[in-house]
């Protein structure tokens, strides 16, 4: 529960295309790490890398390390599937499972996890709605499907169904870019409060977003056109919001470009 | 959409989170000129009425198109009740429930379609219960399974089946099939005929012109049509749904399961029973396959004998007098509803599934 992440030359490629180059960075444990940039730098790209969930596309690989608590997740006889049930992902759509039921939706990753007990998995999934600030809301129809929820609540959901497992990471893939505005504060208030217990990686567009409820951030880039996606640098946010070192981070978060 | 927010959000102070809250008031005053061009739209008579006359051609074509579907429908069924109808009341025997099927004295009739419709049900209902299996398999190797390239030429080739024309089928059950599966049928016979649909049936094993032959040239005949549409329904699965459950480290087969099936559960139901139409009206090649027997069906893989259609075309030859060809007709007539009573029960389980 809750490790920290250490990425060492991390290089991305999709067949031949060098997608993103030599990222290493560090996240520590209990911390939220945004990753921002403009589209196409990378920065879902090295995020999909940190539960091997790139490798679903074909002729997608990497080289480099990327070490949980030390234990490299690439080593040759570890599997991705193993990977990605200890760290877990939320993405940009919500997509709960439309023909499960709400608390079916949040046990499935237990369920794929051989756990049958049922008053075990009710009481996971009461106690992953009550982490996700979903519970008030649901807890009246657990067993109606999860699709008649608003996008706000979906994503909460998905959310719950993520924390169930109790993963040692919970990356976050523009969690709230589908979303309004009022949802999108309750997923940051969420963000927050979860930051006590889990180790959370998150890419936003909004550089907001990124401020409110992030410790470090790190500004993602294109070197150019058809060249590789690189991390320009890595700081704390308040240090990148107000005082970056690299001038391309500068202008992008004044909104000079991008 | 997430664009414009930095921009809208950017006069708060970070952190404080009062910026999307303060956009949201703002958001409402901007949509609600909408309404506004509501009365402008009475200005333009001329273009309104334009484009209504085109829209009550159209609706009327459609409606047209739509109404001559049910007029086909219902004459069909007029055509062949009519013609039944006096066959139906010179006739001798209980029409549901006797085994005789004889039309030669157009005095004395004596038709019943007790066996045509054990025949019918049961060759199709093994023959879907064959191909649906195997056809799901299919369908989840192509799309989920298969790289795209071999999935091409794979699904292009199952595709390829269903242009094999079906006396073709028939000739290849009954020379190739029939006897390559007697030593199975045999065996089945003899160690488990205490089971019902295994026990000796009303025609020999050699040569193998029994239902279990006709039910799997059957099943071979229906799985281009029940993968192409399963093939179909399984590639729109929602590519969300598949990383949710990848994500949650589900592997390839789970993923399968708890996603791509459920999601194409109904589109399954639909291509089954879409299977299971044409082997019920399936002809010639169960016309070549099936041996005559003269006694009554026994709900035996192993039995012969004939299914509606069948029957109707090894007939065809005898149709002159109006009598004898009315009980055929009536024997056709139930095909017909027998059909129209299995579409629209998968109807009713699709429609359920998808509102549940």
């Amino acid at each position: 529960m809750a490790k920290r992440l250490d990425i060492k030359d991390l290089n991305v490629y999709y067949g031949d295309f060098h997608a993103v180059d030599s990222v290493t960075m560090s996240v520590e444990p209990r911390s939220v790490t945004a990753l921002i940039g403009p589209s196409g730098c990378g920065k879902s790209t090295v995020l999909r890398t940190l539960n091997r969930m790139h490798e679903v596309i074909p002729g997608a690989r990497v080289k480099g390390h990327v070490l949980l608590d030390g234990a490299d997740i690439y080593a040759p006889d570890i599997s991705p599937v193993s990977v990605r049930r200890t760290i877990g992902m939320v993405f940009q759509r919500p997509n709960p499972f439309p023909t499960m039921s709400i608390r079916d939706n949040v046990v499935a990753g237990l369920r794929l996890q051989g756990e049958k007990n049922k008053s075990k998995l009710n009481d996971i999934a009461e106690q992953s709605l009550r982490g996700a600030n979903l519970w008030t809301e649901v807890k009246d129809r657990l067993d109606k499907p999860g699709g008649g929820l608003s996008g706000g609540q979906q994503q909460r959901l998905c959310i719950a169904r993520s924390i169930a497992v109790e993963p040692d990471v919970l990356l976050m893939d523009e969690p709230c870019s589908a979303l309004d505005p009022i949802s999108t504060l309750a997923i940051e208030d969420l963000i927050t409060e979860l930051k006590e217990k889990y180790t959370i990686v998150i890419v936003t567009h909004n550089m907001q977003q990124a401020a409110r409820v992030s410790d470090q951030t790190a500004f993602f880039n294109l070197a150019g056109v058809g060249k590789p996606g690189r991390m320009v640098e890595i700081d704390h946010t308040e240090k990148i919001f107000s005082n970056p070192t690299q001038k391309a981070t500068e202008d992008y978060i004044s909104g000079r470009f991008g | 959409m997430s664009s414009p927010r930095p921009e809208v959000t950017e006069p708060s102070a970070p952190r404080i989170g009062a910026g999307p809250k303060a956009a949201a008031p703002d958001q409402k005053p901007g949509n609600s000129p909408a309404p506004e061009p509501g009365p402008d739209s009475s200005a333009a008579p001329v273009f309104k009425h334009g484009s209504v006359v085109g829209d009550r051609i159209f609706r009327g074509i459609s409606t047209a198109a739509g109404l001559s579907v049910v007029a086909v429908i219902v004459l069909i069924a007029v055509f062949l009740l009519v013609r039944a109808i006096p066959s139906l009341q010179a006739n001798t025997v209980n029409f549901f429930f006797s085994s005789e099927f004889n039309t030669t004295d157009a005095d004395n009739l004596a038709f019943g379609i007790r066996d045509l419709l054990i025949v019918t049900v049961l060759s199709s209902a093994f023959a879907l219960l064959l191909a649906v299996p195997v056809a799901v398999g299919i369908a989840i190797f192509l799309t989920q399974y298969a790289p795209r390239r071999l999935a091409h030429w794979f699904g292009n080739l199952v595709d390829l089946l269903a242009a094999v024309p079906s006396i073709v089928f028939g000739l290849w059950g009954i020379f190739i099939l029939a006897p390559w599966l007697e030593p199975l049928a045999k065996a089945l016979n003899s160690s488990l005929g205490w089971f019902p649909l295994f026990a000796t049936g009303n025609v020999s094993l050699n040569g193998g012109g029994t239902i279990f032959t006709a039910g799997i040239v059957l099943a071979v005949m229906i799985l281009p049509i029940i993968t192409a549409i399963t093939r179909e329904v399984y590639k729109q699965t929602p590519g969300g749904h598949i990383e949710a459950a990848q994500a949650l480290g589900a592997t390839k087969w789970e993923v399968v399961k708890m996603t791509v099936l459920p999601f194409g559960r109904s589109g399954t139901i639909a291509a089954a029973m879409l299977g299971l139409g044409r082997a019920l009206g399936e002809t010639v090649a169960v016309l070549i396959i099936l041996r005559a027997s003269a006694q009554a069906a026994s709900f035996t893989l192993f039995d012969g004998g004939y299914t509606f259609a069948s029957k109707i075309a090894s007939a065809a030859a005898e149709f002159s007098a109006p009598l004898p060809t009315g009980a055929y007709i009536a024997a056709g007539f139930v095909l017909f509803a027998l059909t129209f009573i299995v579409n629209a029960l998968a109807r009713s389980v699709v429609g359920k599934k998808v509102n549940g």
